[in-house]
């Protein structure tokens, strides 16, 4: 409902949108009624809920063509680059916390903190420009273009992906960091450490086996909400690396207010991020015998 | 003496750093533990027992370090090993039982995983590791070991964590067995059934035993030797017995006049309290560490530092151990207790509770009918489980009873319902709970806090209402400086003083008082109870006061209610039910209490019809007690028993 609200609301009108300024207002609105525009909106929204629900995603405005011919491709593009930023950023978060953790209060620690919220706050549109600047237009190590050629193979996609993916990594290393480095040092201070430490376990064992796991549970829920953030940058990062997933199909849409596109690309958002939710709060479940078994602590 | 000490420590000093300065948490701390002997080490919260304890282990937090002295595991060095060494030594050497079993254990590892963990360390090959595990467990008394050894920690009750962590802390066969509280926070029962399972093991194993504690009685039980600590420092040691019965320094003089003894009860005598509070941690301190509350000080000992004295085995540091007769001359005149009137302030008519439905019901309570008379205290015991809780919230209308029950106040039926009660019914109930930080709004201020109770349950503002605080604060002895604090800059003893001029902020005539002092150190405790005493003499309040200290609960009670599973069993004058005639049951628990006798060992399950006790009854009639369920058999006019047994049989 948000979703078809928010994308009615943008300024404009559609049919004037797609036939440019100076075209006929008649044409205009011959187009809108052609269109269903110029209905009332509560019988546009009943009318795309229902059609939704049953799998009929619409037609595109400009495109005159199913909206599922767009936008299951672009999901596909968008999963690819959310798949390698995702496999960097975890095990590197994770790790960075681990080591800030370990080494609490100290340089390491301070420099990964310092690192991770700097990291954090810089707009990956700006951190994507100067990547782009230098690795790919400067050193040439990278291609300028997210999109590898139509018949490259798994690697070349890949190699494609990296430095599209960099910006994306650095907006969520910082909080899996600090998340992870938060949860452990919890464990580490936990009486149940001291038990293990005190049984006379080596140092290494006692980490690996008595506070990861407890360390990392709260990380899990933080990386899946996070991964909202990597969705809603993916928008600016595939139009600056002219990739065609997800967002750039979303900011194309919005543009040209072809409200079918819009809505269905904003919708499957939605749809996967619960999803996300789900699939966390089910590994959270399996790792945490509390939750496991239903007990009552 | 040729052999080698199980452990030694000499001169210990250990201090912290906090924000840079460097404050002392132990001041030269000696004393030794011989092998099989178990050496007790008691003091209120704050003097540095845990401390000790640590630094034995190598195991101080990150800011602590210590600053002088030797200790000694076996004859080793424990501040001189390598990483190894000092791994092996916490292998092989020493073990811990902690105060707080629920988290002393990993959550997320099995309960078998932990264990076998300890006898992988000692080389036992992987596969005979479950099976070791399990035949640990059986040594600590768990009957299903195998289904224990597969469940995870909070699958568990606080007694069966407990003796999981012991299994874990002897199945290396220590030398060394450290006990931090290992039984704080545990019911009266489970309590002695772990103390008896330590005594056992400890025959069984051999292991030499440094038993940290604030409870003298459970101290004088386990130890064959005590050093009593105070504000970091050593200030007498002897043999248990010896030392409780002639304590040779003020302290631990004051300290064993504090707790309620049998025999004594409010009309008597208040309780002897300690003036003053312990040192800040870190304070400079010249002369004798009590020197600032100690009756018999003089400028001496204000200046100089007394010299470990005496003959082996006692010590004690202080100057004056020749006048601590005076200590005993000095006792006050008791409160004039006023003789409880014959009305009831309160009633409870076949009060029952179940919980759950279809076949997962529960019954918490079992029709309980109880009077509390006008001015009169009603001590409440019972092991957990036992329905003390469930019966307290029924009564403050925070769940309703099952249909047919009545709480009746003043002659008035209560709403089964906290907010359909009256604003004078809710202002004639109050509750003080065992843990006053959880119970405070920890961002008011002490003024605001009892503010509000008055202005909601009296109607008071502006300076009438501030007028009010400050003779309430005043009654609880607050002083007026503490009206701006905040919970957390208080103490425990005094955040219960607040909670307590809470629950009297609207003059109630019914104040239930759930565990009010179980958190708190014996001088404390002692206090705060006197100051129920004295509300009560000038108010003409009632309690109910709920408690699994049966001393405690002896001395403030004027009747006393023994609920076990739900079942009222007997409910009659503190004297009469310590004294007997007594319910079979209270006889166990008692017995439990005072250590004369093995606790409760496993539970009985819910009965379906009989004698709720009857699973378990030393004295129980068979083919009758399983079958029919008791009547209330009133043994003297004041005093009811529930059991088949004749009145003559529950008094031998």
């Amino acid at each position: 409902m948000l979703v078809f609200a928010g994308a009615r609301l943008l300024p404009g009108d559609v049919g004037r949108a797609m036939l440019g300024p100076f075209a006929d207002p008649a044409a205009v609105a011959t187009l809108n009624h052609q269109l269903g525009t110029d209905r009332p909106l509560l019988v546009q929204y009943v009318d795309w809920i229902g059609d939704f629900v049953t799998g009929d995603l619409g037609q595109s405005y400009s495109y005159r063509a199913p909206v599922a011919q767009f936008l299951w491709p672009a999901l596909l593009n968008s999963a690819k680059l959310a798949l390698v930023a995702f496999c960097m950023v975890v095990p590197l978060g994770i790790l960075g916390g681990v080591m800030g953790a370990l080494y609490r209060d100290r340089a390491i620690d301070r420099i990964l903190s310092v690192t991770g919220m700097v990291a954090t706050v810089v707009p990956e549109f700006v951190s994507g420009l100067v990547l782009l600047l230098i690795f790919a237009v400067w050193l040439h190590w990278f291609p300028l273009s997210a999109t590898a050629p139509a018949d490259a193979g798994v690697l070349t996609q890949f190699y494609h992906l990296i430095l599209p993916s960099i910006p994306l990594v650095l907006i969520l290393f910082g909080y899996i960091a600090r998340m992870t480095r938060t949860g452990m040092i919890e464990a580490l201070d936990a009486d149940y450490t001291r038990t293990a430490i005190l049984k006379g376990l080596p140092r290494a064992t006692v980490i690996r086996r008595h506070v990861l796991r407890n360390a990392l549970l709260p990380t899990i829920s933080v990386i899946s909400t996070q991964t909202v953030y990597l969705i809603g940058g993916l928008v600016v990062i595939e139009i600056l690396f002219r990739y065609q997933g997800i967002g750039s199909l979303i900011y194309t849409a919005a543009n040209k207010k072809d409200f079918p596109i819009l809505q269905a690309g904003i919708m499957s958002i939605g749809v996967l991020f619960t999803i996300m939710t789900i699939l966390a709060d089910l590994l959270y479940a399996a790792l945490n015998p509390r939750i496991r078994f239903g007990g009552d602590g | 003496m040729t052999e080698v000490p199980a452990l030694s420590v000499q001169g210990l000093s250990v201090g912290y750093t906090v924000k840079g300065v460097l404050q002392h948490v132990l001041k030269d701390v000696s004393f030794t533990i011989g092998r099989g002997e178990a050496f007790g080490l008691v003091g209120e919260s704050g003097c540095g027992k845990s401390t000790a304890a640590y630094a034995v282990l190598r195991y101080l937090a990150r800011n602590g370090s210590v600053e002088g002295g030797e200790i000694r595991i076996d004859g080793r060095d424990v501040y001189q090993l390598d990483a190894a060494a000092l791994r092996a030594l916490r292998r092989e050497k020493v073990a811990v039982v902690y105060q707080d079993p629920g988290r002393a254990l990993n959550p997320s590892i099995r309960i078998g995983d932990q264990l076998a963990e300890v006898f992988e360390l000692l080389g036992v090959p992987a596969a005979d590791r479950a099976q070791r595990s399990i035949g640990m467990l059986e040594k600590v008394r768990i009957k299903n070991a195998a289904v224990v050894a597969r469940s995870y920690p909070h699958q568990l009750s606080g007694g069966m964590q407990q003796r999981v962590a012991i299994a874990m802390a002897l199945a290396s066969s220590p030398t060394l067995l450290i006990l931090d509280e290992p039984t704080t926070g545990l019911d009266a029962t489970v309590e002695a059934e772990v103390l008896d399972l330590i005594q056992a093991l400890r025959r069984e194993f051999d292991a030499s035993i440094l038993f940290i504690s604030h409870n003298l009685a459970i101290v004088t039980r386990m130890c064959d030797r005590v050093g009593v600590l105070y504000s970091g420092r050593l200030v007498e040691e002897g043999p248990t017995r010896d030392l409780f019965a002639a304590p040779c320094h003020p302290y631990t003089t004051e300290l064993l006049r504090c707790l309620p003894r049998p025999g004594m009860d409010k009309a008597t005598a208040p309780l002897a309290t300690i003036p003053g509070t312990l040192p800040e941690p870190g304070s400079v301190m010249q002369g004798c560490v009590f020197a600032a509350r100690c009756r018999l000080a003089d400028d001496r000992c204000r200046a100089e530092d007394p010299p470990p004295e005496g003959t082996a085995p006692r010590m004690v540091r202080c100057h004056h151990t020749d006048r601590l007769a005076e200590l005993e001359t000095e006792a006050e005149a008791p409160v004039h207790v006023r003789k409880a009137a014959g009305a009831a302030a309160l009633e409870l008519r076949k009060v029952a509770k179940t919980f759950g439905h279809g076949d997962q019901k529960v019954r918490a309570l079992r029709e309980v009918s109880l009077t509390l008379n006008k001015g009169e205290t009603l001590g409440l015991v019972g092991e957990s489980g036992s329905g003390k809780t469930t019966l307290a919230r029924a009564m403050l209308g925070l769940i309703a009873p099952d249909a047919g029950g009545e709480v009746v106040l003043d002659g008035q039926v209560l709403h089964p319902d906290l907010k359909r009660r009256s604003l004078d019914q809710v202002k004639a109930l109050q509750i003080v709970f065992q843990n006053p930080d959880s119970a405070l709004n920890r961002s008011h201020s002490i003024a605001r806090i009892i503010g509000r109770s008055m202005t909601r349950l009296l109607g008071l503002r502006g300076a009438a209402r501030g007028e009010k605080v400050k003779s309430l604060l005043a009654s609880v002895r607050l002083a007026d400086r503490f009206l701006d604090a905040v919970p957390k800059q208080l103490s425990g003893g005094l955040k219960q003083r607040v909670a307590i001029a809470r629950a009297f902020a609207g003059d109630p005539k019914v104040v239930i008082c759930d565990e009010p002092t179980s958190a708190l150190d014996v001088s404390v405790q002692a206090a705060i109870l006197n100051l129920l005493v004295e509300m009560q003499a000038q108010q003409d309040v009632s309690y109910v006061f709920i408690s699994h200290d049966l001393e405690v609960v002896r001395y403030v009670s004027d009747r006393i209610a023994v609920l076990y599973m739900g079942e009222l069993l007997e409910v009659g004058p503190a004297a009469e039910v310590f004294a007997g005639p007594q319910h079979p049951y209270t006889r166990t628990l008692l017995a439990a209490s005072s250590g004369e006798a093995p606790g409760i060992t496993g539970a009985g399950g819910p009965q379906a019809q009989g004698c709720i006790f009857h699973a378990l009854c030393p004295a129980r009639i068979d083919g009758r007690c399983e079958t029919e369920r008791p009547a209330e058999k009133m043994v003297t006019p004041d005093h009811m028993i529930r059991c088949h047994l004749e009145a003559e049989a529950l008094r031998a």
